[in-house]
């Protein structure tokens, strides 16, 4: 089912669309509040932008800067030319030292890779530690958010979950109570487990390290009491100096959630003594889509789900009407790139309205995408045919004002003389909504008549 | 005197006649001399929207020849000067005429307020209006600061509403939050065009608005077809109605 | 190893025309009073902030609050403040941790912006100290509080140890976007601002 199948039967559902609508728009609110308590917040943006376009253009060098780095500070630098050879890198790394529990903070790249259903497949338990990570892996669920993966769960389905997996007391949905059963639950996970997982937020070239950013500190005990701590990245994370995460960090936090910074920014350089630390670079597209003059600049992205929030599209669709992990405005220029028919649905699920890209902290010309993106796809053939026929005819007529007038002249009184015939066949629109009134005179005749003017 | 080529989106001319001849009139008062360059039909914005980029192009030549000439070309219609200003560069990026086009090209308000800087609008409208700030005009031609960026705060086009008298603007909140037309958009995915489209109206509902008021014809066409169907007495008028004194 | 120079040609084929680094100059924020708006952001973000003259007074100050008073394991690694009845030094399995009531940690530096101290937590005995207690005193000199993270930069080392900023206690919204304080870290985070 493409974007307009799902999100008509989201819709439906008018007190849980409005409720969900508006717990995101909060969201989007908070953020506004952040932004404003900073005075140079457009500066930051275009600074953030700037210093992006500048890694992206060098970024083979910078990699090899980081790796160099990285190595030097005692972590062991994996490649993965795909998700496929991610999961082996990380099943090996795991195998060969017998882990059975592996803690994992949130991280999209690992779910782009599908790495638990890998790992669960071969006797690895992997527990994701995040809380709203942690609900949707019960649920056996993807997340639908990038930054609130169970956004779309209320309270009560939540408890209901937590009682029949985690033994909360049945009718328990205070989410302080919930939070607290999860702290105990997971901290048994924690202590368990031999090797945690991270993402990454950013990857600085200049020392070799990784930074991560969480509000719960999962990840924060997740790599520092196993002894093996596993970073997986796409290779896009890439920023060159330890003080560009100056202009990052400002920005992340309040374009995610409105929140001045994150409450644990973990700077990792090099394994704790005794212990091992691997960074899985991944590319899995990313090279090719830097290849991809029009879209290149979605690999600048820092995931803050700032465009989600805004995208008042998202709001009433939720984020499984998308047909990637990743929804949203960023998401539907990134699908198509992979896979342009299963997510050919998704440029079109925009009303362009352009919101997105002035919250988005690295001033992503999504809008311009999305619309590129609609063009692409034409040129593939994935327009259906009628439509393809129906702009043709209608640039025709367009080129010959005579023809023009006349097709007009003929449509307005069609819609009056034959007001049904008219309501039928514009059925998309007379669903929900009346058709304008069809004035006798178009502009040019009242012109004419009235001003008298050839 | 400062002499203007109307040009008249071509849903404007076919469906809201009195919008183009609102802006007509309101430029006349302004002191321009207004002429309506007749070839005229089409930008070619819904082929683009849709991706069609084959057959907007053909649309973007002829629009860019018949408009070559004027040193202002005016249109009630802040989607159709986004066309023109911040898209045809895609479609058709080496049309020699471009740059001069582009830089001649305004939406309505715009022109009053910053090259005819019209300090006041000498016409009445006393009804509680609530501004709809239609995405092109407000996010592609900066008509307003917007919500989202923390930039001086301004509002080109409530600021010459604001002039009329008797006038009461109210605001609805999430004031600039999309409608939901979209062009294909708003067939192509009816539901949640629909359902964005009816939460502004009850945006303007809780704000009291007797009348919405844009400069998109788009936009209210859609606004107004759910009015009608709910049956809501709200009128959907454009800005240029509005200028115009014309209470309608 | 094929994927690694597969990957870097690709990126090098790929790569659009170079673009200059802009730099981080010109950005950011001067606060009158850096230490006196790090106070109040460390309140707003969920911390409390306490004022105090010097280390004795810090101990003082630690000594009052309920969470030390009802504490029964308690690390300190900061002379003077805090009577530990944990020796992390001596502790060798990070595991062992688990169960502290209290970490009374030194901050490097702290950020008014937003309430966040570094902690060069890499020569700490263990990591964990700053994540696994239930409650996080951290001790931090007045003088020590920049404005902006541009400035913080400007100062901390970034690497090779360990170093994390952490600003108030652990908290996550992802129940119905309702804020609960107390997530996997600290449930309380409490900042001893000395002035000398």
């Amino acid at each position: 089912m493409g974007h307009a199948e799902s999100a008509a039967l989201f819709v439906r559902d008018d007190a849980r669309v409005h409720w969900h609508d508006q717990a995101v728009w909060w969201v989007r609110q908070k953020r506004d509040a952040g932004a404003r308590s900073v005075p140079d917040w457009e500066a930051l943006r275009e600074r953030a932008e700037a210093i992006k376009a500048h890694t992206l253009s060098r970024l083979g060098d910078y990699l090899e800067e980081f790796e160099r780095n990285a190595t030097a500070r005692g972590a062991t630098v994996h490649w993965a030319r795909d998700g496929e050879q991610h999961n082996r890198i990380v099943h090996r790394i795991l195998a060969d030292r017998g882990v059975k529990l592996v803690v994992k903070s949130k991280s999209m790249l690992t779910e782009e890779c599908g790495l638990n259903p890998y790992l669960e497949a071969r006797g690895i338990e992997i527990a994701d530690t995040d809380l709203g990570e942690r609900i949707v892996q019960l649920n056996h669920q993807p997340p639908s958010h990038i930054v609130m993966p169970a956004i779309h769960l209320k309270r009560e389905e939540i408890g209901g979950l937590f009682h029949r997996t985690i033994g909360t007391p049945e009718g328990l949905t205070d989410p302080g109570a919930l939070t607290e059963a999860a702290r105990q639950h997971l901290r048994t996970k924690f202590l368990g487990a031999r090797a945690g997982m991270t993402g990454v937020n950013f990857a600085v070239a200049e020392t070799g390290g990784v930074v991560v950013v969480t509000n719960e500190g999962n990840a924060d005990m997740g790599t520092s009491l196993p002894p093996l701590h596993i970073a997986c990245m796409g290779i896009e994370k890439l920023i060159p100096r330890a003080r560009d995460l100056g202009v990052f960090l400002r920005l992340l936090a309040r374009s995610a959630v409105g929140q001045p910074i994150s409450v644990y920014t973990s700077h990792f350089h090099g394994p704790r003594p005794g212990g091992e630390l691997h960074l899985v670079l991944v590319d899995n597209g990313r090279s090719e889509l830097l290849g991809q003059g029009a879209f290149r600049r979605a690999l600048s992205c820092i995931r803050c789900g700032a465009c989600l929030n805004t995208c008042p599209v998202f709001r009433r669709s939720g984020g499984y009407s998308y047909t990637w992990l990743i929804p949203g405005p960023i998401g539907s220029v990134l699908a198509p790139a992979r896979d342009p028919v299963t997510h050919g649905s998704l440029p079109f699920a925009s009303s362009l309205c352009g919101s997105c890209t002035d919250v988005c902290p690295v001033r992503i010309d999504l809008p311009h995408q999305l619309l590129r993106w609609r063009r692409e796809l034409v040129a593939r053939g994935q327009l259906p045919p009628g439509k393809r026929l129906a702009m043709r005819l209608a640039s025709l007529v367009f080129r010959f004002p005579r023809l023009y007038a006349l097709a007009g002249r003929l449509a307005r009184w069609a819609m009056r003389a034959t007001p049904g015939l008219a309501r039928a066949l514009s059925a998309g629109w007379t669903r929900q909504r009346e058709l304008p009134v069809p004035p006798p005179e178009s502009f040019r005749d009242l012109y004419r008549r009235t001003l008298g003017r050839p | 005197m400062t002499t203007v080529a109307l040009f008249v989106p071509c849903y404007v001319d076919q469906l809201y006649p009195g919008v183009g001849m609102a802006a007509l009139r309101v430029l006349e008062r302004h002191g321009c001399r207004v002429v309506f360059p007749e070839d005229q039909t089409c930008c070619g914005q819904p082929m683009a929207n849709a991706g069609c980029a084959d057959e907007a192009r053909p649309l973007a030549d002829r629009f860019l020849r018949i408009f070559a000439g004027y040193e202002y070309v005016v249109a009630p219609s802040g989607s159709c000067v986004s066309m023109v200003r911040n898209h045809y560069q895609d479609l058709v990026p080496d049309h020699p005429g471009l740059e001069r086009v582009k830089g001649s090209t305004f939406e309505l308000c715009e022109f009053l307020h910053d090259v005819l800087r019209v300090e006041r609008v000498d016409a009445a409208f006393p009804r509680r209006v609530g501004l709809h700030r239609s995405c092109h005009g407000q996010r592609e031609l900066r008509l307003a600061s917007g919500s989202e960026r923390v930039v001086e705060p301004f509002d080109k086009v409530k600021r010459l509403l604001a002039t009329l008298r008797g006038i009461t603007l109210v605001e609805p909140e999430r004031a600039d939050e999309c409608c939901g037309f979209g062009g294909t958009f708003a067939v192509a995915e009816e539901a949640v065009s629909c359902l964005m489209g009816r939460d502004r109206v009850a945006a303007h509902e809780r704000a009291g608005a007797e009348v919405i008021a844009g400069v998109d014809a788009s936009c209210l066409m859609h606004l107004d077809g759910l009015l009608r169907r709910a049956g809501k007495p709200i009128g959907v008028r454009h800005v240029a109605e509005l200028l115009a004194g014309e209470e309608g | 190893m094929a994927a690694r120079e597969e990957i870097l040609a690709a990126v090098r084929r790929a790569a659009p025309p170079v673009r200059e680094h802009p730099g981080v100059g010109g950005l950011g924020v001067r606060f009158p009073d850096p230490a006196g708006t790090f106070a109040e952001t460390v309140a707003a973000v969920g911390g409390t902030c306490l004022r105090v003259a010097d280390l004795a007074a810090a101990d003082r100050a630690l000594r009052e609050l309920p969470v030390y008073r009802e504490a029964r394991r308690i690390a300190s690694l900061v002379p003077g403040v805090g009577a530990g009845t944990v020796d992390p030094a001596a502790v060798s399995d990070p595991h062992d941790l688990e169960g502290l009531d209290v970490s009374v940690l030194p901050g490097a530096l702290g950020v008014a912006e937003n309430g966040a101290v570094w902690l060069e937590a890499g020569a700490f005995p263990h990591r964990a100290l700053y994540v696994i207690p239930e409650h996080l005193v951290l001790v931090l000199g007045a003088a020590d509080v920049v404005s902006d993270m541009h400035q913080a930069y400007d100062r901390i080392a970034v690497g090779p140890g360990f170093g994390v900023f952490v600003s108030g206690p652990s908290k996550t919204a992802d129940i119905e976007q309702a804020l609960v304080i107390g997530a996997h870290g600290a449930r309380s985070c409490t900042v001893l601002l000395t002035e000398a």
